[in-house]
């Protein structure tokens, strides 16, 4: 018999809960907040759907229910994405070492 | 059109991607770079759903058009903001990822074709479970991080809003939830997933009024991870890789943020949820207040006991964000420094409205982050130190969490500023912090209490050095 494909899925759902448990332990507690704000513009890669949603409508009708619920969907994922990685870096640049005393 | 064998390998780099820019995190010097992993990816992932589609013809160009009006939107604000706003700004972009999903996931059930998911009425079984589970924890995600949103921008009251019968109400919502989802799956009726959809938004509101402002940081990491798991369970309907790995990522990483915060109150992540705490204590607090002697003094005796000192802590809390005083915080710094003072700060996990608000507004006043340091790292430096000065925190430096078994805030871990020679308090009245409970600090024989705005009394310090 097979494996459903979904298994497959599962499984690397699983061991990316264990990765990001992992990885997000070792973040540094000074950055927890840029680990927020990045982690808001990384989720909203959920704009793949977004525009499967919006492109779904053919020649005739662009707009129909389906596809303006995708359009708005791209338009709020859009806003996370380049807001929350422009508000990271931008945090993440005022962090700096110590300059060293010239005295 | 690029075949389905190879975008899903794509998928899987950006997944790869956002790992290591999360873990790029794991330092401040290699964090920009991960910041432009995680920006690679993202692009990887959007074009590859192009090239997969295929499809450039009618709706391409709008598909366009709404994700610049978006991406402008988001440039914008993300220029704009101002450090003190990070935790409204989180708390309103998980509120968009929330809403995203419930979009993404209406689509979806509209017309699954486009989706490969089966016929509008008779949707594969699986990808109706896994869409509605994402939807629901979408909606939910939605109007909770909406309430804190609300209540982080003042907006809202930041007291605990709490009715008789509200754990049952919310337990009979979320059963309902459970039930709804299960005849949706059976009936495949659009009526019960448009109610099931508004059922979920309300109980997002449920949950979040109840909790005060002070534990804004629990509520923000919690609404992080369910921003997450919302992404995965879309991840799964779409089935999508890149979706599923972020998704996972993301909701462990709110999932520890959040037991990090309670872990620094000494609370369990059940208490902290159903929420109500400080609403009661309040009342038996306040007749033993006001009637214990303080010693209070003004930014001259401050000046002088500094200037005297050979080394100094500085413990931030909210009310420095409050009253923008970080950057005034940093001139005295300087100043002090200027005399040969040795200057650190010590940060507790739960100072401010979100994890590392601190860090960061510290950031943004130029403090070097290697002077900046956690409780553990710090809290046996306290009895060498000659003065500590608390400037906007008060229940993470009680002593009573030591002492008092009684006490709300007891077995908390808390910095040991009490042994300092001497400590300043910078605080507006003599009123309880948002325990309700009062701060023996306050009348202990080497405190000096400052009354007045934290960034007002920063810069006459600074003057008087």
């Amino acid at each position: 018999m097979e494996i459903d494909p979904f298994i497959f899925r599962l499984s690397i759902f699983i061991l990316s809960i264990f990765v990001g448990y992992y990885v997000v332990w070792s973040v540094t507690p000074s950055l927890h907040t840029p680990l927020m704000s990045v982690t808001n513009a990384i989720s909203s890669v959920i704009i793949v759907g977004a525009i499967i949603a919006g492109l779904a409508g053919n020649s005739e009708s662009v707009f129909n229910t389906s596809t303006i619920f995708g359009f708005l969907a791209i338009s709020l994922a859009a806003i996370n994405i380049f807001g929350g990685f422009l508000v990271t870096q931008r945090m993440l640049a005022m962090y700096k070492k110590k300059k060293k005393d010239k005295k | 059109m690029i075949s389905a064998n190879l975008s899903a390998i794509f998928y899987l780099i950006s997944g790869v991607l956002f790992i290591l820019a999360l873990r790029g995190l794991s330092s401040p010097e290699t964090s920009r770079q991960g910041n432009f992993f995680g920006i690679l990816g993202m692009l990887i992932a959007i074009t590859v759903t192009f090239l997969s589609i295929g499809n450039f013809s009618s709706g391409f160009i709008f598909v366009l058009i709404f994700l610049l009006i978006g991406g402008a939107v988001g440039a914008f604000i993300a220029y704009k903001i101002p450090m003190t706003a990070m935790p409204e700004l989180v708390a309103g972009f998980h509120s968009l990822v929330g809403l995203a999903a419930v979009f993404v996931a209406i689509s979806a059930f509209l017309n699954p074709i486009a989706f490969n998911l089966g016929t509008p009425g008779n949707i594969k079984l699986g990808s109706l479970i896994e869409m509605s589970i994402g939807a629901a924890v979408g909606a939910i995600t939605f109007s909770g991080s909406v309430i804190a949103f609300l209540k982080l921008q003042g907006i809202m009251s930041g007291s605990p809003i709490t009715f008789k019968g509200q754990h049952p109400l919310n337990a009979v919502i979320l059963i309902s939830i459970l039930a709804l989802i299960y005849f949706l799956c059976s009936t495949q009726s659009p009526n019960l997933f448009w109610l099931l959809l508004g059922v979920s938004f309300l109980i997002g509101f449920l949950l979040i009024i109840p909790i005060g402002g002070a534990d804004m940081p629990v509520v923000i990491s919690m609404l992080n991870s369910y921003s997450g798991w919302a992404a995965a369970g879309i991840g799964f309907t779409l089935e999508n890789t890149a979706l599923i790995i972020t998704g996972a990522l993301v909701g462990s990483s709110g999932a520890i943020l959040s037991y990090i915060m309670c872990k620094g109150m000494n609370r369990s992540f059940f208490n902290v949820i159903l929420g109500g705490f400080g609403a009661t204590d309040q009342s038996s607090s306040a007749q033993n207040k006001e009637q214990r002697p303080v010693k209070s003094g003004n930014a001259d005796d401050a000046a002088f006991l500094m200037k005297n000192a050979s080394s100094v802590i500085i413990v931030p809390g909210y009310g420095m964000a409050v009253a923008q005083a970080q950057h005034a915080l940093r001139e005295m710094v300087d100043t002090l420094k200027k005399n040969g003072i040795k200057v650190s700060y010590a940060i507790h996990p739960v100072a401010g409205r979100m994890p590392g608000h601190m860090n960061v507004l510290l950031a943004e006043a130029n403090v070097p982050y290697d002077e900046v340091f956690e409780l553990e790292e710090i809290n046996n430096d306290f009895a060498n130190a000659d003065v500590a000065f608390v400037i906007g925190a008060n229940d993470v430096t009680n002593p009573v969490a030591k002492t008092d078994p009684q006490s709300p805030i007891y077995g908390m871990p808390v910095l040991d500023v009490e042994k300092c020679k001497s400590v300043l308090f910078v605080k507006r009245s003599l009123s309880p912090g948002y325990a309700g409970i009062d701060n023996d600090l306050f009348y202990k024989e080497n405190t000096l209490m400052l009354f007045a705005d934290a960034k007002k009394m920063t810069e006459d310090i600074t003057k008087n050095l």
